[in-house]
């Protein structure tokens, strides 16, 4: 099939033209979702804050389910669609194994999305994210999610197809690049996840059609959640692979070590999809063995995994900017770091974000014991607002500010207010993670309306501390979604109005990355060692917090009723 | 030479690794598995463990049980609604129905006192959620949970349903008093 290679004269990147299209698609679907996923971000911040309570009942539960299924699966998946590509055909600088099934992934995407929201708005679906059983939704939401999961396995059959057509080309020489290596790790992820997805939403579509009389509701809680936690991972090993080539690009910084870095990627493949246990450290059908086993990723090694790719980012980026010549004390390299480069404080706030709020609550509140003292309180949207939002999302807008000139050859409009838009929205996401953590501590519940408990037969006061958090709740979730939407505005805006730049020279073929000659391969070799003290301390920091943060949580435990 | 290309050495398995990372990664490792330990370490001297009864069993079987034992321990009733007040014998069993939208009955304990509470769902997913104490257990529809608890502390104690259950889950509150 005939197609053509075109060189961005910026940043020497290699796009062929088919998989250049499905990158844009793909990348504004995902900001279209994201829209949605903002607007109803905005109406449950205000129903949840206390002094405010803007939605009845019936339209927040409505609201929120769609607020979970537009972010969690159909903005990050699409964004990932596209990481997918660029990872593939653009880094291997090879040609798109069957775009004609890609597309078919995307419009099957595109039509399940919306099915599954036509079902949410419609009323007769606010089941939430989980849909747990026996709670029924309409039958095309289930379909819709069916479809979307599709879709995105096509999208990573094509991924992996890709990777054959350039070995089989042989468009480059030696391994696969770290960043292609950690996008394989998120789509191997995707392929076990989806088909847990699959192995519980068909029966549970049959269902609600009434094909099949009933589904156990524990067993849908522990494959769901083989769908509903995993795909999260799918987020993380993208979102670290989007760490590694933002520091790529922007310092030119190697991995401290391929192998570590590597290694760190193959455990997340064999131990992350233990996760949905995470889910379940409350429930009754489990034993305890089950449940610490599971738990902790089978003796947290997948917490190692993060815990050295911690390491290992910012090192990389330490060692290179040692070389530029910032060697002076332990934190001039990362004083000197281009802070007003909205694609690297992006980054860096998603890593720290990440690392000390996101990673050990997730840690504490996977504890199986300790869970009792969190699970289902607004201490979990909380942790997973500080992975997946200042994590995940954040990453993923701060390498779109990369993207647009790249890939959409438009100049960003608004210099200004780009600089700004990660550390307004970096910062009060994290604030906001943090109050919605602290609320759970308190006790308040996740998904619930009314913190006074209208029409109830008795009353229970929340303590006073509860509604001060709730307000910081409000208040941060609102700066959040201006940030956020601030985000959009910029990226609509420049593709829409920024100054076009020029596209590059176009080939018919692709011109194959340089291969590596003896003497270069020489001087690699371990000679160019340099050491990271400003990242050890920054380590060890993170180790310190940690540790203290875990056993502040078992002292907690220990004061609660005996439970046996 | 970045990350972003293939890797400058071809044998890059083969390259040492530096010891600073080699000693984080065992900081690392050693980290898990004293939480790996803390957790098995709790399950034998710890005082809050989950319990591991559970048995399958149908809403109409759970209710029966639940409205033996309430037809058998009632002390009184409490508000308009005249919603029991059970007490539970002491060292004995005592049954809590989750349904839309209420925890039925009131159950009266002593502090001190250990008792086998049973939990079950009579349709949705719920959410035992126990203030200000803040012990959180999920209750599922067709399980029979047997938690063994002992209250600390003398008071009026709340819960709170904390998994969502549909239109009126925010008026699901229930109480237990302990004397």
């Amino acid at each position: 099939m005939a197609t053509t290679y075109r060189t961005c004269p910026v940043s020497g990147l290699q796009f062929e033209d088919q998989a250049e299209k499905l990158m844009r698609w793909n990348a504004v679907a995902g900001v279209l979702w994201l829209l949605v996923g903002g607007i109803t971000a905005l109406l449950v911040i205000l129903t949840r804050w206390p002094a405010i309570k803007l939605l009845p009942a019936d339209q927040f539960y409505l609201i929120l389910t769609a607020h979970g299924i537009d972010m969690l699966i159909l903005w990050i998946l699409f964004f990932e669609m596209a990481v997918l590509y660029f990872a593939s055909s653009t880094l291997l600088r090879c040609r798109l194994a069957t775009p004609k099934i890609a597309w078919l992934g995307f419009w099957l995407m595109v039509v399940g999305g919306i099915m599954a929201n036509v079902a949410i708005f419609q009323g007769e679906s606010s089941v939430m994210f989980t849909s747990y059983v026996p709670m029924q939704a309409a039958p095309h939401f289930y379909l819709g999610i069916i479809l979307v999961a599709v879709g995105a396995l096509l999208g990573v059959a094509v991924f992996f197809g890709t990777l054959v057509v350039a070995k089989k080309d042989k468009t480059y020489q030696g391994s696969l690049p770290l960043v292609t290596f950690g996008a394989l790790t998120a789509a191997i992820i995707a392929t076990f996840t989806i088909l847990a997805g699959a192995g519980i939403l068909l029966p549970t579509f049959l269902w609600s059609v009434g094909l099949i009389k009933e589904i156990d509701a524990q067993l849908y809680r522990m494959v769901w959640w083989g769908l509903g936690h995993s795909s999260q991972q799918i987020n993380v090993a993208a979102h670290v692979s989007v760490w590694y080539l933002t520091a790529a690009v922007i310092f030119g910084a190697k991995p401290l070590s391929e192998k570590v870095s590597r290694f760190a990627f193959l455990l997340y493949i064999l131990f992350l999809q233990l996760a949905s246990a995470h889910h379940l450290l409350s429930d009754p059908g489990m034993s305890a063995e089950w449940k610490v086993l599971n738990t902790s990723y089978f003796m947290y090694f997948a917490v190692m995994a993060s815990m050295i790719h911690g390491f290992t980012v910012p090192g990389a980026i330490e060692a290179a900017q040692r070389r530029k010549g910032y060697t002076n004390g332990l934190f001039e390299w990362l004083r000197k770091a281009p802070w007003g480069n909205p694609v690297f404080s992006g980054m860096f706030i998603s890593l720290v974000s990440f690392g000390f709020l996101g990673g050990i609550s997730g840690v504490v509140l996977g504890t199986e014991q300790i869970n009792m003292l969190m699970h289902n309180t607004f201490y979990v949207p909380g942790h997973f607002h500080t992975t997946v939002v200042t994590g995940t999302t954040l990453a993923f807008m701060s390498i779109t500010y990369l993207l647009v000139p790249v890939l959409f050859r438009r100049e960003m409009i608004l210099p200004k207010l780009c600089q700004i838009q990660p550390y307004l929205f970096g910062i009060s996401m994290s604030v906001l993670g943090l109050v919605m953590m602290g609320a759970g501590t308190l006790g308040v519940s996740r998904r619930h309306w009314d913190m006074a408990f209208s029409g109830a037969p008795f009353q229970y006061e929340w303590p006073g501390a509860a509604y001060l958090m709730m307000g910081l709740t409000g208040i941060f979730g609102v700066i959040a979604v201006i940030g956020g939407g601030l985000w959009i505005l910029l990226v609509v805006g420049s593709l829409l109005f920024g100054k076009k730049l020029d596209g590059g020279k176009v080939s018919d073929r692709p011109t194959p990355i340089p291969g590596n000659t003896q003497a270069a391969s020489a001087v690699a070799h371990g000679s160019d060692h340099v050491p990271v003290p400003g990242t050890v301390v920054l380590a060890l920091l993170l180790f310190v917090c940690f540790v203290l943060y875990y056993f502040v949580n078992w002292k907690y435990l220990s004061e609660v009723w005996l439970l046996s | 030479m970045s990350a972003i290309l293939p890797p400058s050495d071809r044998l890059w398995w083969k390259q040492p690794i530096d010891k600073v990372e080699w000693a984080w990664i065992a900081i690392a490792f050693v980290w898990g598995m004293i939480m790996f330990a803390m957790m098995i370490y709790w399950h034998v001297y710890g005082k809050q463990n989950l319990s591991n009864e559970a048995y399958k069993t149908t809403p109409e079987m759970f209710a029966a049980k639940a409205e033996k034992f309430i037809a058998e321990n009632t002390v009184r009733t409490e508000t308009d609604q005249n919603i029991p007040v059970v007490k539970v014998p002491a060292g004995g069993d005592g049954y809590l129905i989750a349904r839309l939208w209420a925890w039925y009955p009131i159950l009266e304990l002593e502090k001190g006192q250990t008792y086998k509470i049973h939990l079950s769902s009579m349709d949705y997913n719920h959410g035992f959620s126990l203030q200000p104490v803040n012990i959180n257990i999920q209750v599922i529809p067709g399980y029979e949970h047997v938690v063994k608890m002992t209250p600390t502390k003398e008071g009026t104690y709340a819960i709170v349903c904390n998994e969502y259950c549909g239109i009126g889950h925010h008026s699901m509150l229930g109480r237990i008093y302990v004397k």
